[in-house]
């Protein structure tokens, strides 16, 4: 059991090289922030990413921001907000949620596990804003993908290949994303006491004008209270963010006030207490419970997904809300067990999407698929796919499917 | 051709035509086949007129029953396919193969659903990328990526190239609005990803299949996300007495925060040839012009048109129009959009480039163009999606005089040396196809080209869909599976420590 600590490409190269040739299997880790995430593994040494840091290349004016793999999300944050700047996809912590320390987490394992927040809506996930990579396929060879500019259609883009590969593939060493200017204010309207169906009406109708709203999240009744330190109080919220501009903002929010004044009533959230209300929705909070309860993450048509959950909680006891319009569902399982078989046929009855088992014990993810199980065709193009990247299975195997 | 290589047509193809072209009629019943020289003149070439290649026969299938079987029969029979939407790529992707099947997917042409509550439109790909607007203008919505060939080009088609289009800065590509697809393998499998929710369950399989220019599937299905139209769009129009300062007033309204929804400039070259054609009433004087759309609620442009006049007045702009009404504000277009035709009128021919740059690069960039148009002797006109740093040199020539062509191409060829040299990459929007296949490797080395050929051997692994585009050397793909490290050989014996 040995643990490698790269401080540069070169050693990554030579780290994996040798795992290869021994064919002696590596997890792959950066702050260890998602471990708890996928099939428990067992493999025989462990490469840490964690001393391979430091931003390389930030050019504000040309919103493009490169940096070593295991450099700290905080650090790469902190820096674009000092210049009015953020990664517009608003990765969230899975730190609270795992029960794990918040503000953990590396730039290499955002794409690994392709993160996102409330603003995938409008915004996209680190999939849609990876501009290119460095890495070292499993096979031991250093690639590079990509590029430093936004309009590249330049050969295959294995950089989004590696999003929510969970280092799988390849061993990130450098990631180069493309960053925005942060929203200069920020305010959001809350329609109280909706259930899940009226709730996913508003928010459809909110979605369907031109208010540009950015994120859309219902918290249904109590679940409401588990977020920004109960300044909601326990009313169902259906919540509507809009940013940009402040003359803009007062008059998109005016607009959906109009648009949803028969809805139910309407509050208005602004300032910090707006960014506290997103950063919890974002982070999971209020299934941040110290405790193994599965918790499930599914993403579905946002038309959909409140009907599944309504058939689900007709079966088994569960706690649910809702991000991106509803169309990702996030689902505590109150009687422990993940009932992976139920949830995904019930997803699938409903139009499709996919469920991850992103909370669970050790034993039920190891039982469980934590990744939705693909079609057998598609399963097998994966699979072709994993090995010519990492023919001899070294780089985290069976994390994601059982090999 | 001027001095492409294309791979070798295979001899037993070729001897089995009538047999290929008698199988192909029994799975493709009716008029889908087309097999008339005279008939398969129309399929011969792309966007790209340069190079033109009849192929060994046209299909034309309707289901996707019919895709999957004529992809399985060429599979099993090693015959070559080449798939086509409407044939509009720049850089030769759909050019036909002497010895391959052409695979044209214009009779997929039905919007198949439109679900506004989830904002999605589910499309067979032969439907034109405007066509997806036309579906749901009525209700207020579109589609955003808008490439200059909306009119004919299919949505299949621009999920084969990704393409882009004057609004992908603020809106994105088609990577990003392209939510699943429904595709067949050279196998004949059939095979979904994504859907009408968000991300992937696996690899990231719809990301790399946007833009790998039909070499990895055959798309016969699109799930796209539309969005509503913005309330108000207005734009300004901005002359420059330099590039440079042009230049300097884009990074200036990003470096505000701005993000316009369009952001194009245009070089002295293409100012004048454009205002000769459309008379858009654009200044003369000035060697850089740019036109600045900001769209969104009528305060929000009201409010960013007043930021934008004054960044442009610090960086020296000469003249700054705003447009007052709809008609003004694509009057401004006007020129902008028929820059190409313009273009072509002062021009026997053009070659149109399609480099990305830093967009600091800018003026580095635009001084070694005229350097390399003195030497090559030959005209250049920019425009430029000035928000991305999208250059689009329009490289002037007369295929008539003998040896203009090859010239044409060496000069652009080196425009793209220089974009790669300045940070920048070869293609943009326009795709790799056969048009910059050989130049491939002043952007990547080896084992770089060795990773991308990687996931084209998971995809079809005996090179038999769309040979001869994107990678100017093709490996065998057990060759390129072999492991060159063996226990014994690495260079380290013992386990490294760091």
């Amino acid at each position: 059991m040995t643990t490698f600590t790269p401080t540069t490409p070169s050693e990554v190269l030579s780290t994996v090289q040798w795992a290869t040739a021994e064919e002696s299997p590596l997890e792959t880790v950066g702050h260890g922030s998602k471990r708890g995430i996928g099939r428990p593994q067992q493999s025989e040494h462990t490469l840490d990413l964690s001393k391979l840091t430091g931003v390389t290349l930030y050019e504000p004016a040309e919103l493009v921001l490169s940096a070593k793999a295991g450099t700290p999300l905080s650090e790469i944050e902190k820096l674009l907000a000092e210049n009015g700047q953020q990664l517009a996809f608003e990765p969230m912590d899975y730190g609270p949620l795992l029960g794990g320390t918040p503000g953990r987490g590396t730039i290499g394992g955002v794409l690994a596990a392709n993160l996102s927040g409330p603003r995938r809506l409008k915004a996209g996930a680190a999939r849609d804003h990876i501009l290119g990579i460095n890495a070292v396929a499993g096979r031991g060879e250093a690639f590079k993908s990509g590029g430093r500019v936004v309009k590249n259609v330049t050969g295959y883009d294995l950089s989004k290949l590696m999003a929510n590969s969970w280092g799988t593939l390849a061993v990130f060493t450098d990631v180069t994303f493309k960053v925005l200017p942060a929203a200069e204010t920020e305010v959001t309207l809350a329609v109280r006491g909706l259930l899940d169906d009226a709730a996913a009406a508003a928010m459809a109708l909110a979605l369907g004008s031109s208010a540009e709203v950015s994120s859309a999240a219902h918290l249904p009744e109590r679940i409401a209270a588990r977020v920004a330190g109960r300044a909601l109080g326990a009313d169902a919220a259906t919540l509507l963010r809009v940013e940009g501009f402040g003359p803009s903002v007062a008059y998109r929010i005016a607009a959906l006030k109009t648009l949803l004044k028969n809805a139910g009533p309407l509050q208005e959230i602004s300032g910090e207490a707006s960014h506290a209300l997103w950063r919890d929705i974002r982070d999971c909070a209020p299934f941040a419970d110290g405790s193994e309860k599965p918790v499930w993450r599914v993403s579905m048509a946002p038309s959909q997904a409140h009907q599944m959950v309504l058939t689900l909680r007709m079966q088994i006891g569960v706690s649910a809300f809702y991000d991106w319009q509803g169309g990702l569902v996030w689902l505590r399982m109150e009687e422990g067990d993940p009932e992976a078989g139920l949830l995904r046929g019930l997803i699938r009855k409903h139009g499709g999407g996919h469920a991850t088992l992103v909370r669970a014990a050790p034993a039920y993810r190891a039982a469980v698929p934590v990744f939705e199980p693909q079609a057998p065709h598609l399963a097998a193009l994966s699979a072709r796919l994993k090995a010519e990247f990492d023919p001899k299975a070294i780089l985290n195997p069976g994390r994601i499917a059982q090999s | 051709m001027s001095g492409l290589a294309m791979p070798k047509p295979d001899d037993a193809t070729m001897r089995r035509r009538a047999e290929i072209v008698a199988d192909m009629r029994i799975i493709v019943p009716g008029e889908g086949v087309v097999d008339a020289t005279n008939e398969m003149r129309a399929f011969e070439s792309d966007g790209l007129t340069a190079y033109r290649q009849l192929p060994l026969v046209v299909v034309l299938p309707e289901t996707v029953a019919q895709v999957s079987r004529v992809l399985k029969y060429c599979n099993d029979r090693n015959i070559r396919v080449v798939p086509r939407g409407s044939g509009t790529s720049l850089s030769g992707g759909a050019l036909p193969l002497e010895d391959a099947v052409l695979l044209v997917m214009s009779r997929f042409n039905r919007v198949l659903a439109i679900d506004y509550p989830d904002r999605v439109v589910v499309a067979q790909p032969g439907v034109t990328n405007l066509g997806i607007t036309t579906a749901v203008e009525q209700e207020g919505f579109y589609y955003a990526p808008d490439p200059s060939s909306q009119i004919a080009c299919s949505i299949g088609g621009n999920v084969a190239e990704n393409s882009g289009g004057v609004h992908c800065l603020k809106y994105g590509l088609t990577a990003n609005n392209v939510l699943g697809i429904e595709m067949v393998l050279m196998n004949g499998e059939v095979v979904r990803l994504g859907g009408n929710h968000l991300d992937s369950e696996g690899y990231d399989l719809l990301g790399v299949m946007t833009g790998s220019e039909g070499l990895l599937g055959v798309v016969t299905e699109v799930t796209v996300r539309i969005l509503k139209k913005p309330e108000t769009a207005r734009a300004l129009l901005i002359g420059f007495p330099t590039s440079e300062q042009g230049g300097q007033c884009v990074a200036d309204i990003i470096g505000a925060g701005i993000i316009p929804g369009g952001m194009e400039m245009m070089d002295r070259p293409a100012i004048h040839a454009a205002e000769d054609f459309v008379h858009a009433g654009y200044p003369l004087d000035v060697e850089a012009l740019l036109i600045v759309e900001l769209d969104g609620p009528g305060v929000e442009v009201d409010h960013l048109i007043g930021l934008v006049e004054a960044i442009a007045y610090r960086n020296g702009s000469t003249t700054c129009r705003i447009s007052q009404s709809e008609q003004e504000r694509l009057s401004f277009w006007a020129g902008r959009k028929a820059a190409f035709p313009a273009v072509g009128r002062i021009s026997p021919d053009y070659y149109c480039m399609d480099g990305t740059i830093p967009r600091k690069e800018l003026p580095r960039v635009l001084a070694g163009m005229r350097e390399l148009s003195e030497k090559y002797g030959l005209g250049v006109a920019n425009v430029f999606h000035a928000g991305d740093g999208n250059l689009h040199p329009l490289i002037l020539y007369d295929a008539n005089v003998p040896g203009e062509l090859d010239k044409a191409e060496s000069f652009g060829a080196d425009i793209l040396r220089l974009c790669v040299k300045v940070g920048g990459v070869l293609t943009g929007e326009h795709g790799v196809g056969v048009e910059k296949r050989d130049l491939m490797p002043e952007m990547f080395n080896q084992i770089d080209l060795d990773q991308q050929m990687r996931v084209k051997c998971a995809f079809d692994p005996n090179h038999l869909l769309n040979p001869g585009k994107v990678f100017p050397q093709l490996r065998r793909c057990a060759e390129l599976g072999r492991m060159h490290v063996h226990r014994g050989q690495v260079a380290f014996p013992d386990v490294p420590r760091f």
